[in-house]
């Protein structure tokens, strides 16, 4: 026994480290994008945000002293910190940008006309002069130093919560939601009354439209988007939530079914004979047996709709959002932040990891009922 | 009125105008329309459950109709008439139209690379990824991380990989991974193992994978299984199909190789990944795979798991080493969910839109049919292209829809 464990182990520790590493790689995108978030835009236009997770030591741009000179011992005097934050330590420094590391920290260094410069390894520096410093242009220092991570939730106060920004998220967010809600409720409430009588009543045509509903689930929607929009039109509707909540249910409504219905079939016969026998309708069978036990289905299918319509970009494009752009979904200003705001990334970052954390989040509570739906739902 | 509240009592109204509609509806036809009492209950309770079905299914069958199903035809018709001529039919002009269009033909040729490649990695890293998973204390964590990105929409997946592919101009430190990594080859052995020597084993290793893809296809067809009840005819015709598609793979994986192994690579300089043709492609189809795998590693991992365990014992005391019991034993016999899996992303990948929207909306030669589509549709305002070309996509997709039902119908025989 022991010999085969031995024996095998090499193998099994190939195994662990391959999963590690496919594990690593298909988190590393989505690690980036949510250390990016955190960052300010100069520490992500300058520093990849691998490097941000350790201390890092690297040139700052030039920084121009400035202060108010007292008068010490004779001698005009400017003195303060280079820094706001704490945690930096200098290791060269210079005043030109030629030779930007010229000096070492506390070195009292001559920059003519009797104006003698020192910065210390904290930052603090000290400027002195025989003669007053008037209106002159005071020195820019430039040093290479070494700061410990740092880290801000200044883009998401700015992305959420910065009533002057005209591209923020939070009304967005409120949109997606408004659509997302209605949109996974109803298909539930239509697709279950009609999954039960594809499971439970035998009615002549009942096998066709099984296979009807099958057939409909890979129709690509791309098909009924003029035909649909032109319809809303015709009938008054135009763009927006209405039209978005009715397009969302008829293109859930196939998987809704197909779900549901291999769900309820699969249900124990007696209890509906039994019911049945006992004098209970049908309505009362379904809303009383049938609906509770298939609860688990129904929250497979709840969580697939909310997931698609949270994440869709294409139905809300063309049946809610208009030139107006006061419907906006998250996905949508995403996009367009990519457009006018394509260098920011402090900007998209935060944006899109706002539009992903609430289908995160359910989808870590609920992946129970995900992988139960996944595994019932593609077609065998 | 504002939206949320808007939102809400669209709930209240549509769920409770549902139920409602059910509950009277069937209190109608109970109590009103053939009451189970007086001389003929009999034949009224009959005559109620033979209409009551049709009551269940009458609010899901109208929006089906509506929403799917008739959006087919009018789409067929659209494709088939000229919008400014007053919705006159033309014939086939659209489609000549398109077909003079060398963005179509972008499109379709991208279009093909995707059908192949984003559903054979997928599915492949899949199958590895529920293999490894399956075989360890943590598996369940690593699932659900790899998993995860299922839950990421295309456009937040979009943004994660534009900062992978993220490019500075040269002197700057790369802010994207991709860049990054690359400015670290300087042309050394290093680079030669693993720009040239790795990719090559790569995409040698995809062509295998075709080859075998070829094999599995064209057995049934070379009669050495026999009374594996009749096959049909369009079965042997889509099997051909599917054997042209992956030896066209094979073919352009010789010529990927070939010229990865001759090109002169500019080492030292920051690529803008998204603009160089082909390979953007590629970069776009990355994404695609990286959300699909997951889906695929569930359904693998629960056929892997059905696997009857007698069948992999009697291979491990023939002697069958794991590799062996692997590709011998366990995928000949998930080779059905194998289809699945490839089917199910094979239809994403034709309604694949918001990724090339996102990323580079098809310039730089990386155009999709959906998103050819959507330029038809809503800036060139042209219908009838439009339309014509989303007929393309439903006849791409028309083998697969005639494949599930004919199964389903299998099924439920």
């Amino acid at each position: 026994m022991h010999a085969t464990s031995s024996r095998k182990s090499p193998l099994v520790w190939a195994v662990h480290i391959s999963v590690v590493a496919l594990v690593a790689l298909w988190l590393f995108p989505t690690v980036g994008l949510f250390v990016s978030s955190f960052r300010t835009a100069d520490q992500i236009a300058n520093s990849g945000w691998w490097a941000s997770l350790f201390t890092q030591e690297r040139q700052a741009p030039a920084i121009r002293i400035d202060g108010a000179e007292q008068q010490v011992d004779g001698e005009f005097v400017i003195s303060g910190n280079l820094f706001e934050a704490g945690n930096v330590t200098i290791s060269r420094w210079g005043t030109s940008s030629r030779e930007p590391e010229a000096y070492e920290p506390g070195q009292v260094v001559d920059l003519g006309d009797g104006e003698r410069l020192t910065v210390a390894e904290d930052g603090a520096f000290r400027l002195s002069a025989p003669q007053s410093f008037g209106d002159s242009r005071l020195p820019r220092v430039f040093t290479t130093a070494t700061r410990p991570p740092e880290f801000t939730l200044e883009n998401y106060r700015f992305v959420l919560f910065d009533p002057g920004n005209r591209e923020g998220m939070a009304k967005a967010f409120f949109n997606t939601l408004t659509v997302t809600i209605p949109a996974t409720v109803i298909p539930i409430v239509i697709a279950a009354f009609a999954a039960y009588a594809l499971a439970w009543m035998r009615f002549p045509g009942r096998s066709l439209l099984i296979a009807a509903v099958v057939g409909l689930l890979v129709v690509p929607l791309q098909l009924a988007l003029i035909p649909l929009l032109k319809l809303h039109n015709d009938i008054g509707i135009g763009k927006g939530y209405l039209g978005v909540w009715l397009a969302h249910t008829g293109f859930g409504l196939p998987l809704a079914i197909y779900l549901l219905r291999n769900y309820m079939v699969g249900l124990p016969r007696d209890i509906i004979e039994n019911a049945r026998v006992d004098g209970a309708t049908d309505f009362q069978i379904f809303v009383k047996i049938i609906l509770p036990l298939s609860f688990p289905a129904l929250a497979s299918f709840a969580i697939f709709q909310f997931l698609w319509t949270w994440n869709d970009l294409l139905v809300a494009l063309v049946f809610l959002i208009d030139s107006t752009g006061e419907t906006t979904v998250m996905t949508k200003q995403i996009v367009e932040l990519l457009g006018t705001r394509g260098g920011n990334w402090e900007i998209l970052a935060t944006s899109a990891f706002v539009s992903i954390a609430v289908p995160l989040v359910v989808f870590f509570a609920m992946q129970k009922y995900l992988v139960r739906g996944l595994l019932a739902g593609s077609v065998k | 009125m504002h939206p949320a509240l808007q939102g809400l009592i669209t709930i209240i109204v549509g769920v409770g105008g549902c139920v409602g509609y059910f509950y009277f509806s069937n209190q109608f036809l109970d109590r009103v329309l053939f009451p189970a009492r007086g001389e003929n209950a009999g034949r009224n309770i009959n005559r109620a459950n033979q209409i009551r079905p049709w009551l269940f299914l009458f609010p899901a069958l109208f929006a089906l109709g509506l929403y799917l199903a008739y959006p087919v035809f009018a789409t067929l018709w659209l494709s088939l008439t000229d919008r400014d001529a007053g919705g006159a039919f033309v014939g086939l002009a659209n489609y000549i139209q398109m077909a003079r269009e060398p963005k179509f033909w972008e499109a379709m040729h991208n279009n093909m690379l995707w059908l192949v490649i984003v559903p054979a990695f997928s599915t492949a890293f899949g199958l590895l990824a529920a293999q490894l998973t399956d075989r360890i204390s943590w598996g369940g964590i690593a699932k659900s991380l790899i998993f995860m990105p299922m839950a990421i929409s295309f456009v937040g997946a979009a943004v994660i990989w534009k900062l992978v592919y993220d490019t500075r101009p040269a002197g700057q430190d790369q802010i994207g991974v991709l860049n990054a990594v690359w400015l670290s080859f300087d042309g050394g052995a290093m680079s030669v193992l693993f720009l040239k020597f790795v990719p090559v084993l790569l995409v040698a290793l995809f062509a295998a994978l075709m080859a075998f893809v070829i094999y599995q296809i064209l057995r049934p067809l070379l009669g050495r299984e026999k009374g594996h009840g009749k096959s049909h005819w369009w079965a042997h015709g889509l099997r051909a199909i599917a054997a042209i598609a992956a030896a066209w793979m094979i073919w352009l994986s010789l010529g990927a190789i070939v010229s990865l192994a001759s090109a002169t690579l500019p080492y030292g300089e920051p690529q803008t990944w998204l603009t160089i043709p082909f390979w953007n492609s590629i970069f776009l189809m990355v994404v695609l795979v990286w959300i699909q795998t997951g889906f695929a590693m569930v359904i693998l991992s629960a056929a892997l798991r059905g696997i009857p365990e007698e069948t992999i014992e009697a291979a491990v005391i023939d002697g069958a080493n794991p590799f062996q019991i692997f590709f011998k034993i366990k995928v000949p016999q998930i080779m059905s969910t194998i289809v699945v899996v490839w089917t199910t992303i094979t239809i994403v990948v034709l309604k694949v839109f918001d990724i090339v929207f996102a990323m580079t909306n098809g310039q730089w030669e990386t155009q999709v049919l959906a998103n050819y589509m959507y330029d038809k549709l809503f800036r060139a305002n042209d219908w009838g292209v439009g339309s014509a070309s989303a007929m393309v996509i439903m006849l791409l997709v028309t083998p697969i829809l005639v494949w599930n039902v004919y199964n389903a119908r299998k099924e439920t025989r």
